[in-house]
């Protein structure tokens, strides 16, 4: 059996990087194990490949974990952002490395051990606290979304989920809760709001109500039970459940309490929107959305059973109530809800549906429990007189095609 | 302080995995009061007045760090500025991603055109008919740009180049030094059109 796998090895080996990368004859990709212990992916030959996993001895255990070279899952990134693939994850969890990225100025490169948070303004004891120092305060873990609120693409037929809305992402976030750094520090009666400064090179900050301090805001320094990516604050974010992404600041290094809020460029010339001649300004929460990820472009469908399945959340609650249409929009049905349903949080929905093969759009509209339910374009730009901006979470449909093809479709 | 830190500590370790079970995530408000006999514990009554981590922040740490400006000018550092110096130095470290005269340009105009049917992304947004406070603009800069060289420029740059875009703008004339007492004062126009967000959940679709 040994041998067999030296063999195997040993044959890789041999190949030659230009084989590697695509020669005719790389036709897969197997793992196998180095000399020094390291899982790898190599590409082998079509003759190498046994048909029958059975007959050929795997690869023994590694260091880390590896997704299978079968799956091809990845974000989408542009100069500013990276989109996570909505229609290709199951579930309530974003793995981490495909969680959504923004950023003003790139991913730093910060030492943990060199680190620090400052606590200072109307406070009774200015403090500076290293990471570790953080992670000896009782933590808290909790499951919600973060999404970016500049979460919204329309405009053309061959757009994916990840294209429509992919700047939304789930975790379980792990950190001290600011509250408790609060009491540290002693907030003084006068402090209504603060500054929360990252240290990348945007140096980016946002001004946040004292309030949501004392609510529910959680320094965070880590994701899914390991320490943040580095695209997503390492060592250490400000993470507030339900709040639009950008007030999460990253890479977290100073927080500064006030009596009035900074009017920093985030949150004067950028993330606040035009409404009826007005500017709509300080707009945190997250109104419901939901959007069908399966079946959806560039998927397709076969006549007979198909679960619509996708995922609905709100920045201001629980999902109460997901609706589904398969017939654009005229009949709703309620989907079912995948526990757990929790606060602020992507929840899982399915709709059992039979599809005849007549040419249909299908759609999902969530509830949430402040009574909000999701509109539709249409009832957003005659609210706000804007067809476009922060905030715009309207019903998505899907065009189900006679042949099964699935398409977004673009709403004027 | 040390016994009620441990117990405390205790508690709290234990709390999250207890609620898991039960299928409620706690988040635990501080004037939380859940029906749940096991949430009924408010999760700080153990905490002691101060656990004693991180260190105290000297004034000298603090002002290293401590780089905001407000509306109202505090935070703003002594030097002034002119438009027409801060020409200069826009023309070498910013015309290549903002534009000759600060519009157009790879990376969006930062002053007003009245160019109309220009598609341009951030043409219609910029300082001088979007910004609410001119204070801003000092504070960004200096924080943020130029973007391939972050926090790269002094001062007396800043104010320059805070006069420079307030003035191509059409906000004060070519001659008005600003400084730390002029910054705050300079009226935006787009200042009156911003409303605090009114949306609240609900059945209203704002
Ligand atoms: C290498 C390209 C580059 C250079 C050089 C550059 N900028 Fe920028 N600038 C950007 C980018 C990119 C943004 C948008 C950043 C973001 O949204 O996070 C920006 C944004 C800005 C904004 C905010 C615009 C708005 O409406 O919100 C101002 C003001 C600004 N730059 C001023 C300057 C000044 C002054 C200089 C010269 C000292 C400069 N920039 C040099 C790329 C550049």
């Amino acid at each position: 059996m040994k041998n067999t796998l030296i063999q195997l090895s040993q044959f890789t080996e041999k190949l030659s990087r230009r084989k590697l990368l695509g020669g005719a004859a790389t036709v897969a990709v197997a793992l196998v194990q180095n000399a020094h212990g390291h899982t790898l992916q190599k590409g082998i030959p079509q003759s190498a490949l046994d048909d029958d996993p059975t007959k050929v001895p795997g690869v023994p255990p590694g260091e880390l974990g590896t997704r299978s070279p079968f799956e091809k899952l990845l974000k989408d990134p542009s100069a500013t952002s990276s989109r996570s693939p909505l229609q290709d994850i199951y579930g309530m969890i974003t793995p981490s490395d495909l969680h959504f990225e923004r950023n003003h100025g790139g991913v730093p490169a910060i030492d943990p051990a060199k680190h620090e948070l400052l606590i200072h303004g109307l406070v009774e004891k200015p403090l500076i606290f290293k990471v570790a120092d953080l992670k000896r305060f009782p933590s808290v873990s909790r499951i919600a979304f973060l999404e970016c609120s500049g979460n919204f693409r329309s405009g053309k037929e061959t757009l994916r989920p990840q294209d429509v809305c992919g700047l939304t992402s789930q975790s379980e976030w792990t950190g001290v809760k600011l509250s408790t750094i609060f009491r540290e520090a002693g907030i003084k009666p006068n402090a209504t709001w603060f500054l929360a400064e990252g240290g990348d090179a945007a140096v980016m900050t946002r001004s946040i109500p004292v309030k949501k301090g004392w609510d529910d805001a959680i320094l965070a320094y880590a994701q899914n039970g390991e320490a943040l990516r580095p695209e997503q604050g390492y060592p250490l974010r400000l993470f507030l459940p339900g709040w639009e992404g950008n007030t999460s600041v990253k890479w977290l290094r100073r927080l500064e309490l006030s009596d009035q809020p900074f009017m920093t460029r985030e949150e004067t010339s950028k993330y606040t929107e035009s409404v009826n001649g007005r500017v709509r300004q300080f707009s945190f929460d997250m109104d419901a959305r939901s959007i069908i990820t399966f079946p959806s472009y560039p998927q397709s469908v076969e006549k007979g059973w198909i679960e619509i399945r996708g995922i609905a959340w709100s920045g201001r609650g629980k999902v109460v109530r997901v609706e589904v249409s398969t017939d654009a929009g005229k009949s709703w049905h309620l989907a079912a809800l995948q526990d757990p349903i929790l606060d602020k949080a992507h929840t899982a929905f399915r709709y059992l549906w039979q599809w005849k093969g007549d040419e249909t759009e299908i759609m999902s509209r969530v509830t949430d429990e402040t009574g909000y339910t999701q509109p539709t374009l249409k009832q957003l730009v005659e609210a706000r007189g804007e067809s476009g901006g922060y905030h715009f979470n309207p019903i998505t449909a899907w065009q189900i095609k006679r042949d099964g093809a699935v398409l977004f479709k673009p709403e004027k | 302080m040390q016994r009620p830190f441990a117990l405390s500590l205790k508690l709290y370790v234990q709390l999250p995995i207890l609620f898991s079970v039960l299928g409620v995530l706690y988040t635990g408000n501080d004037d939380f009061q859940a029906p749940n006999q096991y949430l009924a514990i408010s999760d700080t009554t153990q905490h002691p007045a101060s656990f004693g981590f991180g260190r105290p922040a000297t004034k000298a740490e603090i002002d290293r760090l401590d780089i905001d400006i407000r509306p109202d000018g505090k935070g703003l550092p002594a030097g002034s500025g002119l438009a027409t110096k801060g020409k200069i130095i826009f023309d070498s470290k910013c015309v290549a991603c903002h534009g000759a005269g600060g519009i157009g340009g790879p990376n969006g105009s930062l002053v007003t055109t009245t160019a109309a049917g220009d598609k341009e992304k951030r043409a219609e947004k910029t300082i001088g008919n979007y910004w609410p406070y001119a204070t801003t603009v000092f504070d960004y800069i200096r924080r943020a740009m130029p973007f391939n060289q972050p926090g790269s420029l002094t001062n007396e740059e800043v104010y320059h180049l805070t006069a420079y875009l307030l003035s191509a703008n059409k906000l004060i004339d070519e001659k008005t030094v600003i400084d730390a007492k002029s910054l705050p004062k300079v009226i935006m126009p787009a200042q009156k059109l911003f409303v605090p967000d009114d949306r609240k959940g609900g059945p209203e679709v704002k």
